[in-house]
């Protein structure tokens, strides 16, 4: 579904990807990790073009979404993205954030929209919340908001980028227990974060990024259990 | 000295009158001042240097040079290089609306870039364009945070809008020159006048923080 190769980037003269290229296919599960720095943010962020890689190919349903000549805002619609700070637009309803692009982008009637948008509340546990604003919900309310606001483009793949790291701990399972639901049916996600125990339990496979480069891959059995890499053991060490 | 309190209640109703065309002429320029700083506000946060390098001259130009040189150039420059006559109005209206225009674009350009850099990138992951992005999610949010230097500048504008007395434009000071001049009780009259755009000004900030309010975010 996602192909990935020899993508560089630079900001000036900071080199934070060195070549890195991967594969995700359909319904699969992938947990990058790393440490703080190593270039994960700016790996996921490229994938829908946030950033502008250097250089590289990245290909998206067979489509070259690297290629200048792409329709990126298309493309974006099939994606999805959630932020570590959710980034939810404060002057509008939980309802009116997830029903503002299906309205905008794709031409879906208000009311239709609107009934969508109910039923991803639901899903995401907050069926009751639709006529709040960001401001009167919590962190870990907010952000399964904002992962329903970018199932409502019904996009082909998700990407997290460490959806869990601005909450309180106590909210942090509500969040991820979504997050699990949606990779039981069959999401297709790339999930940054720190969450070993959901590395462990809900991903297909794990990649390691060190410095601008993968530096193990493999599945959460051999990277807990057998990791082979001495920067792999080190970063273990460091986060269990 | 003393204050002939008298001599401005007789004349009360002409400088109503003049308030009013105070208030029409502030009016039409702020409207002109918000269409101008819209436009050269977002103009002057594009990537584009077609539209960022005309936006900062403009706002350059008329920030670095006085409110009153500008009407003159409209109101005496014009007929005397191009023969355009306007008429008092007009020059009186375009001149204080162009000036507003450039604080505008500067209130409008910082509203835009408080906006916290998440929004712009939450909004365009959903595939919103440039264009739609600003219009749903970057405009509404910079508005309401520029509602206070907004209500400030049409306090200002209300204010410069005495300037245009200078072109015997019959607006609150030129009324009250009038009779001051007739009656050589200054100190009266224009205390009177100073009264009457106190009243406005007041009015306006009432009006300004019934519209933050109405436009609230929880
Ligand atoms: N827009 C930018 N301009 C300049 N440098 C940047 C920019 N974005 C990221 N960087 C730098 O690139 C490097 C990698 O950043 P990135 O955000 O991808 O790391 P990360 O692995 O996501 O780290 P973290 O776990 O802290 O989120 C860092 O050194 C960072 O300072
Ligand atoms: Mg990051």
């Amino acid at each position: 579904m996602i192909k990935v190769k020899d993508l560089h980037k630079k900001f000036g003269d900071l080199h934070v990807l060195k070549g890195i290229s991967a594969e995700i296919k359909q319904s699969e599960v992938v947990v990058i990790l790393g440490v703080s720095g190593s270039g994960k943010s700016t790996f996921l962020r490229c994938i829908n073009r946030l950033e502008e890689p250097t250089s590289g190919q990245i290909w998206f349903d067979n489509k070259l979404i690297t290629d200048p000549e792409a329709d990126i805002n298309r493309i974006r619609q099939h994606v999805g993205m959630v932020f570590q700070q959710f980034n939810l637009f404060p002057h509008r309803t939980a309802i009116d954030n997830i029903t503002l692009a299906p309205i905008k982008l794709k031409g879906v009637e208000p009311l239709i929209a609107r009934k969508l948008a109910e039923e991803l509340l639901q899903k995401v546990g907050l069926g009751d919340k639709a006529d709040y604003y960001p401001s009167q919900l919590s962190g870990g309310q907010q952000q399964r908001v904002a992962i329903a606001r970018a199932l409502a483009m019904e996009p082909q793949v998700m990407l997290f980028d460490e959806p869990t790291s601005a909450l309180d701990p106590e909210m942090i399972s509500e969040v991820l227990n979504v997050m699990r639901d949606l990779a039981k049916e069959g999401m297709t996600m790339v999930v940054v974060t720190h969450e070993m125990g959901f590395a462990r339990e809900v991903a297909d496979r794990l990649i390691l990024i060190d410095k601008g480069v993968i530096v193990e891959e493999g599945t959460p059995e051999d990277f807990f259990n057998n990791a082979q890499n001495e920067r792999t053991k080190a970063f273990l060490g460091k986060i269990l | 000295m003393n204050v002939n309190l008298n001599l401005i209640i007789t004349n009360l109703p002409f400088l109503i009158k003049g308030a009013l065309t105070t208030i029409v002429i502030t009016f039409f320029a702020f409207l002109l001042g918000l269409f101008l700083g819209l436009f050269v506000g977002i103009g002057r946060t594009s990537k584009i240097k077609l539209f960022r390098i005309p936006s900062s001259l403009y706002v350059q130009f008329i920030r670095g040079t006085p409110l009153l040189v500008q009407i003159f150039i409209l109101y005496f420059g014009l007929p005397s290089a191009f023969n355009i006559n306007l008429n008092s109005y007009v020059a009186g209206i375009l001149a204080l609306g162009i000036n507003s225009g450039a604080y505008i674009a500067e209130i409008v350009r910082s509203g835009i870039q408080s906006i916290d850099r998440g929004q712009i990138e939450a909004a365009r992951s959903l595939g919103m364009t440039h264009a739609k992005a600003m219009q749903y999610v970057i405009l509404p949010q910079a508005f309401r945070r520029i509602l206070p230097p907004l209500g400030n500048e049409i306090i200002i504008l209300l204010k410069d809008s005495s300037l245009v007395s200078t072109i015997a434009l019959p607006e609150l000071l030129f009324n009250g020159k009038l009779v001051a001049s007739r009656t050589y009780d200054y100190f009266s009259m224009y205390l009177g006048v100073a009264f009457v755009y106190l009243i406005l000004t007041w009015a306006a900030s009432q009006l300004v923080s019934y519209i933050e309010r109405r436009f609230a975010i929880p």
